[in-house]
Parts: C-alpha cells; structure tokens; sequence
C-alpha cells in the first residue's frame, strides 16, 4: 500500500484508523449493517476519493455522499435561464468556471458561449464589478451561485455597487444553504444517515449552530470537520464515539478556522443583501423549503431576475432529469455512482449527462476520476 | 469553488474599499479584506488569510496555510484556483 507518500502524518492517520476500527467494532458495524455518515460537502467528498479514505477504514463504516457541490444541485432550468440572460444584446454574463460545463436542457454555458454569447469566466463577483466599471455602456450580470462560504463574497459586491451607483451591474441569484437540505434529508423515511461530516468552510461563516437541529431534534451527531485526511478521518472518529457513547452533539474538529458563531461581517451583508425564498428547486432532490436566497427588494436594482423577468420572477419551467440518469438517487446517497446506468456510458467528464459528473466535488465525477487510478494500484 | 486558498496580504491598495494586495503561492491578486479587518487595516500586513473568490474570509497562522495549500496542490484545488485568476484577468482584459 502507498500510504505512507499519501499521507503527511502517516503515523497520525494509521492511529486514527485503528481507533476508528476500534469504535466500530464497539458498536456493531459490519459491512453488512454499517453505520452511514454523510459528508455534505463536496470538497469533502473529493478529499476522501483522493486518498481512498473510504477504503481505509474500517469496512462498517460506510461514507453517504451529500448534495454539497453547488454546481451539482442545480437545475437544468436555471442553467437555460443563464443562457436566454447571456443571449441578451448587450449583455457580458460572467461566472465562475465550475457553472460552465454544467449541462442545461438543450446546451451549457459554454456551448452557449461557442455560440457566440460573451460569456466570461471570473474569479470573484469583484472581477464582474471591475467588467460593469469598465464597460458602462454594457449590462454586467454575475451568476451568483454557491452556499455560505461563496454567499457573503456576492453580498458585499452588491453592496460595493450600490455604494458607488453602478447601474449595470446586477446579480442572478442562486445562493442556497446548507442546513434546509440535511432537514430535508433528515425527514425523508427512505434514508438511513446514523451521523454526518459537516463542512467546514461554510461553517467558517455560519459558525457550528445551525447544526443544532440536527442534534436536538433528530438526534444524530455532526462533526464540522476541515478537508485534510487527518482532518476526516478524526471526523468519522468523533462520529463514532458519540455514537458509541449514545450522544449527539455537533462537535467542531475545525476550530482553527471556524469560530463557534462565524463570521459576523460575512453575516451582516448577507442579512443586509439577501432574504429567504419561501422555497427553492434543488436538482435530484425537488423543491426544499427555505433553502435558497433572493436579493431584498432595497437592493432590486442589482438583481438581475427582476430586471430580465427570468428564473423565480418570471414563468417557472420544470424540467425533469435526463433519461436513464440517477443523479437525485445519488445525491440522496440511495445509489453508488457506478451503479447509475449512464455513468462511463452516456456520462462523462468529457461529456457529462448529470451535473455530478461536472465538478471535482461531484461524487460521479470523483469516483470516475480516482476509481480508474485505484482500480490500477489494486 | 468551495475551498479557500491561503494567501498573504502584503500590501494595502484601497482603504477606502477595503481592498488589499495578497501573494498567493507566488501570484499577485487584489482581495476583499473585510470580514478580517477587525482594527486598523496595517495589522493585517504579512498577515496569512483564507481567500476566497477574492475574498479573505478567515485569518489563519503560518503553519496552518503551509498545511492547507499542501493539500490543496494534492487535491488539485491550488492549481485550480490559480487558473481561475489568470482567467479572471483574462476576462476583464476582454480576453476570455
Ligand atoms: S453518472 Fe451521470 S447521470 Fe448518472 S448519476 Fe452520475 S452524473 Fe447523474
């Protein structure tokens, strides 16, 4: 096994994982009845493929992926009104990379920008506020998309511009959160989560109680836990323990970087700038109460639904997934990624189907990228 | 997209705006300093931040950023971040 060059603690990580062992064996889990803990982010979700976590440990414990790749969760609906946006004259639509390849219901943004839309990929929301400078005689849309760690970044953006009257600048939002899903998750009789990886860079805004549901009424344990493999497998070791002690708190194995109440400047512009929709459409998993964002009617003139009449200001289309794909299944971590019919077939990196194959967050496109590489070291 | 990226703030360039110059593994990038500046903006000089789409959102130690740009580079992230600057600047040059 090259675990040794994999790992910058080897030493640390091998005690981790007989502790883990240790617990499991305590509490039963075998591979026949393991205990699911779901990681939610998808940046965790990618640090587990990438060093085989899920391989390491102890074989009853089993790693549920969650729906915490933003780009993964998002409609194919959103994505064509991204287009009909981008298609407009005098429009530069811009975004972040991941949202590019995603696919809509007949092309992506970068199909659409092939086509001839001036679609530009950015760093941040300040780039497009730069572009809106820069280009006064053009309408600069940003395509907000993301959960906390991203919302607080087009939040101040929005507020720069109202500072300095930038009149063609403008926001289409698409911000979620994370807690609405997992309650979701929670409720849903189907599933059978015994704890969860709670992620940590949104947590480093939101801080560790709005997990507190999660404990209090549901009575699982979560762990907001940071992306190094020390780091998760740590994680799983303090799910474990409360299990095995019968408790369930949320715990923060992250505290050098997530404060126990966020981060309150992060907080107050998305106070300032956003409100909750009543609901909000996830791909795979329908619409969840709550669970997105909506730019306050004070800052209307930067958003950018009201002033093309598009998405949840405008005719509302439901689109179901592509034929023969199981992403909602995936997301809701009923299914495998290899189990889905398309995956490796109508389903690729190179020319992804669902939107779980797009990012490196997705698990489709973890398990394509790191199942091939393992597969070779066995 | 939802990993920061550790970086140094080197310089301020706009007070005003809460803007500052920031190193990250060697790249130059202007960034949002506000959810860190607690005091005066001077004390966030060689200081270490978690950055963000262009902003710093958490303020780190040393060892820590060492630890978390090692394995972002393991992970792909680091050189993903990198690239989405250099498209950044490309598309407001009207490049990209
Ligand atoms: S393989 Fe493709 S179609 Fe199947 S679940 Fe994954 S992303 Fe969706």
């Amino acid at each position: 096994m090259k675990f040794a060059s994999e790992f910058r603690d080897p030493k640390a990580a091998k005690a981790l994982l007989a502790e883990i062992a240790q617990l499991a064996d305590r509490i039963g889990a075998t591979r026949e009845k393991p205990v699911a803990i779901m990681e939610i982010c998808g940046g965790h979700t990618h640090s587990i493929f990438r060093y085989g976590l899920d391989k390491l440990v102890h074989e009853g414990v089993e790693f549920v992926h969650g729906p915490g790749c933003p780009v993964c969760v998002l409609p194919r609906a959103r994505v064509d009104e991204c287009i009909e946006i981008a298609e407009k004259p005098g429009v530069i639509f811009t975004t972040f990379g991941d949202a590019m390849r995603v696919p809509g219901s007949k092309r992506s943004l970068l199909q659409a920008k092939a086509a001839g839309a001036d679609i530009r990929m950015v760093y941040s929301p300040l780039d497009a506020l730069e572009l809106a400078r820069r280009n006064p005689e053009r309408e600069v849309v940003f395509f907000g998309l993301g959960f906390e760690t991203t919302t607080p970044s087009t939040a101040l953006a929005i507020q720069q511009a109202a500072r300095e009257g930038l009149a063609n600048f403008s926001v289409f939002c698409n911000h979620i959160t994370v807690p609405e899903p997992i309650r979701a998750l929670l409720e849903d009789p189907d599933m059978r989560l015994d704890g969860f990886i709670g992620p940590g860079h949104v947590s480093m805004v939101i801080g560790i109680h709005p997990y507190d549901f999660i404990a209090r009424d549901y009575h699982k344990p979560i762990v907001v836990a940071g992306f190094e493999p020390t780091d998760l497998l740590q994680s799983v070791m303090m799910v474990l323990r409360q299990i095995a002690e019968g408790r369930a708190e949320v715990e923060n194995q992250y505290a050098r970087v997530v404060p126990e109440h966020g981060n309150a400047v992060s907080l107050a512009a998305i106070a300032d700038v956003y409100e909750k929709r009543p609901s909000f459409e996830w791909r795979g998993l329908g619409e969840i109460d709550a669970s997105g964002l909506r730019i306050r009617p004070a800052y209307r003139a930067f958003d950018a639904e009201e002033k093309f009449g598009v998405g949840y200001a405008g005719v509302r289309t439901e689109l179901a997934d592509p034929e023969g794909c199981a992403c909602g299944a995936v997301m809701t971590g009923r299914m495998k990624p290899v189990q889905c019919p398309q995956f490796g077939r109508g389903c690729t990196p190179e020319m992804p189907l669902g939107a779980l194959m797009v990012s490196s967050e997705g698990a489709c496109a973890a398990y394509w990228q790191y199942g091939g590489a393992r597969a070779a070291a066995e | 997209m939802c990993l920061g990226i550790p970086g140094q703030i080197v310089a301020i360039t706009d007070a005003g705006r809460l803007m500052a110059m920031a190193d990250v593994s060697g790249v130059r990038r202007e960034v949002n300093v506000a959810c860190v500046a607690e005091g005066p903006l001077e004390d966030l000089l060689g200081r270490w931040a978690l950055i963000h789409v262009g902003f710093a959102m958490s303020l780190i130690d040393e060892e820590e950023a060492a630890k978390t740009l090692a394995a972002l580079h393991d992970l792909g992230e680091a050189q993903e971040a990198l690239a989405q600057m250099a498209e950044g600047d490309a598309a407001l040059e009207g490049r990209a």
